[in-house]
């Protein structure tokens, strides 16, 4: 935990919470309940007759998208939002990019009658109106963030200042496997239930295991939590990363160097003096340039491998799963959809692929319509 | 002890202001290196960050500041930075750089004990104080484990937040000092959050060894932006009158 010596007491208190809670009967049947009859899970895993025919192998969809709050960001907000019930905080603060992990966290605390302050970059509360307004209704304060790039890197710093200025009696929801110990490892527990579902369900379907396994990365929560159940079978396991316009990407584990950002080490977008530089991308979701330590390892274990797909190569992902299978994917999740579509002809008729849809594009629209997509 | 970012508002300014506050009663000063995200900040010294960095400063600038210091004074210079800098320079080199220049002491406001080895061993090797901070949440068994570790000085965070200007100080800061003064063999800094004379003043009198001062220091360079000369003035002006508070505590 690279953090100041004001937050080490709190996050040590938060590990051993987590320790204490996670495999305990009461906590796991509370959030399995809610998981279930609040979420919506298991969430179907889809196999997409339309694409997998005009692409040639065979493609599910985990559909994480039709969650309740239309994101994977859920899984976590409701198992951390019970782990800060657990231990008394009085307040739940989070940071926010595409506003999925906003309006996660904002539902949750509504559930569990807890005040919610969500931190998010003045560019993304722009981008992202509709988002911003859903927090609000669920009854969050939405605190615009104005330093720096004025997105998510910036909405993680804000909150780890409120965090620390208020350290013994708030809570900070992270809502990917960044941050400091041991919020990746929280994280990551919470989201695995994506890649427990996702095995038993393909092995149900197929009768074997898939041929890869392909998600969207921001900070690297989806893809870690359908990737973990993989790990030990023999699946390629496909990270894909934001690759933006020609001069600006999310490229973090792609391009990026290690350093220490933002309390872990891991890949970061930096200068050679180790400054942070700004991530770009078209879905504010991965517009981050961090990634969570577990993706650093897995891409210096060569045990998974990391593509990139740039905006309008989302945007066309985006327009082709809608009109082919009736599902608007989150420019966040389009990339991985694109990934798929431009590698096609890595794959062969026989193989199967899966794609971790980790959330719908309702909230996109908004963006979308102003930039004449249809047009 | 005043607080500047190195390169603050630009390279050239920057040197004229840590000469004015060693010509103005500081008898040891604390250097930022400027950083994008430096989470331990308010916003008065972000900005400072930020000024540094859209002026071009870099590692190797402020090493130059640095330089040209040491060229004319001895005063002792605490560094302090985010430990990324020191990493991306390589660990090693960064250390062996600030011995060449005599730093005496640097802090990582990042780096807690519990990642504080691979520091603590390029300090020794170099013979540099490693400087850790407490504060208000600090245990007394931590202060002990940190004693044994921590040289030069105590930098203790008077409340628990950013950096930043406050009304009045921490009403337990005395209690605080005197568990410090008690579980920990070094002089105690203070810092975050002390702004005025009189505080700086109030922080000596209630035991502590000196005082640090930040953001008050960098609001004067943000507020004269335009006039370089009135900064540069009010800096020394400032500069005195902190010293002579502290000395007549
Ligand atoms: C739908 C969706 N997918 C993916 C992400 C990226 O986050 P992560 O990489 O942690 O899954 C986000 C983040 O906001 C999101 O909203």
């Amino acid at each position: 935990m690279f953090v100041p010596e004001m937050m080490v007491p709190a996050l040590k208190e938060l590990a051993n919470a987590f320790e204490k809670y996670k495999d305990e009967e009461e906590f796991k049947k509370e959030l399995n309940y809610l998981l279930k009859e609040f979420a919506g899970r298991p969430t179907p895993l889809y196999f997409t007759k339309n694409i997998s025919n005009e692409l040639g192998f065979r493609i599910y969809l985990k559909r994480e998208d039709l969650l309740h709050s239309g994101a994977h960001k859920i899984n976590n907000t409701l198992g951390q939002g019970l782990l800060a019930k657990r231990m008394n905080k009085k307040e739940i603060i989070a940071e926010t990019g595409a506003g999925q992990h906003g309006v996660a966290t904002a539902i949750t605390g509504a559930l569990l009658g807890m005040p919610v302050k969500v931190f998010m970059g003045e560019k993304d509360v722009e981008r992202q109106k509709l988002n911003v307004y859903r927090m609000k209704l669920f009854g969050a304060e939405v605190v615009p963030v104005t330093s720096g790039s004025k997105t998510l890197k910036d909405a993680v710093n804000e909150a780890l200042r409120y965090y620390l200025t208020n350290v013994e009696t708030c809570y900070y929801l992270i809502g990917s496997v960044v941050g400091p110990h041991p919020y990746p490892k929280i994280v990551q527990h919470f989201q695995e239930i994506i890649g427990k579902e996702t095995r038993e369900q393909i092995l149900k379907k197929e009768g074997k295991s898939p041929t890869a396994v392909v998600a969207c990365v921001g900070g690297g929560s989806n893809s870690i939590g359908i990737f973990s159940a993989f790990i030990e079978d023999e699946v390629k396991l496909i990270g894909v990363e934001a690759g933006g316009n020609e001069e600006k990407h999310g490229k973090t584990l792609g391009e990026g160097s290690v350093g220490i950002f933002q309390g872990s080490k891991s890949y970061v977008l930096q200068t050679k003096d180790g400054q942070i530089l700004e991530a770009h991308s078209i879905s504010a979701g991965l517009d981050y340039p961090g990634v969570g330590p577990v993706h650093s390892y897995l891409k210096d274990s060569k045990r998974a491998a990391y593509g990139s797909i740039t905006d309008s190569e989302a945007l066309e992902a985006l327009a082709y799963l809608s009109r082919k299978e009736g599902i608007l994917p989150a420019l966040e999740s389009a990339h991985a959809v694109a990934y798929v579509m431009k590698n096609k002809e890595k794959f062969k008729k026989s193989d199967i692929v899966i794609i971790c849809l980790s959330g719908r594009g309702d909230k996109d629209v908004a963006q979308l319509m102003g930039g004449g997509f249809l047009e | 002890m005043p607080f500047v970012v190195l390169g603050d508002p630009n390279y050239a300014t920057s040197i004229r202001i840590i000469k004015k506050l060693i010509d103005n009663g500081a008898s040891a000063l604390e250097l930022g290196f400027a950083f994008s995200d430096p989470i331990a900040d308010g916003p008065v010294i972000q900005k400072a960050n930020n000024r540094a960095l859209a002026n071009g400063i870099t590692t190797k600038k402020d090493f130059e500041i640095l330089e040209e210091i040491r060229r004319e004074s001895k005063v002792p210079i605490s560094i302090m930075l985010s430990y990324n800098l020191a990493y991306k320079y390589g660990l090693d080199a960064f250390y062996k750089k600030c011995s060449a220049l005599k730093i005496t002491a640097i802090l990582f406001p990042d780096v807690p004990l519990e990642e504080s080895k691979e520091a603590v061993k390029h300090a020794k090797k170099y013979s540099i104080h490693q400087v850790f901070l407490v504060s208000p949440t600090t245990t007394p068994k931590r202060m002990q484990q940190l004693n044994k570790v921590a040289e030069g000085y105590v930098y203790l965070v008077s409340l628990l937040g950013t950096t930043g200007a406050r009304e009045s100080i921490n009403t337990k800061l005395p209690e605080l000092i005197k568990l410090v003064k008690k579980e920990m063999t070094l002089p105690v800094y203070v810092g975050f959050g002390i702004s005025t004379p009189a505080q700086a003043k109030n922080v000596i009198a209630l035991g502590a060894d000196g005082a640090i001062s930040g953001s008050a220091f960098c609001k004067i360079i943000e507020e004269n932006i335009l006039s370089k000369e009135n900064m540069v003035t009010k800096i020394a002006n400032f500069c005195k009158e902190m010293s002579e508070a502290v000395k007549g505590a």
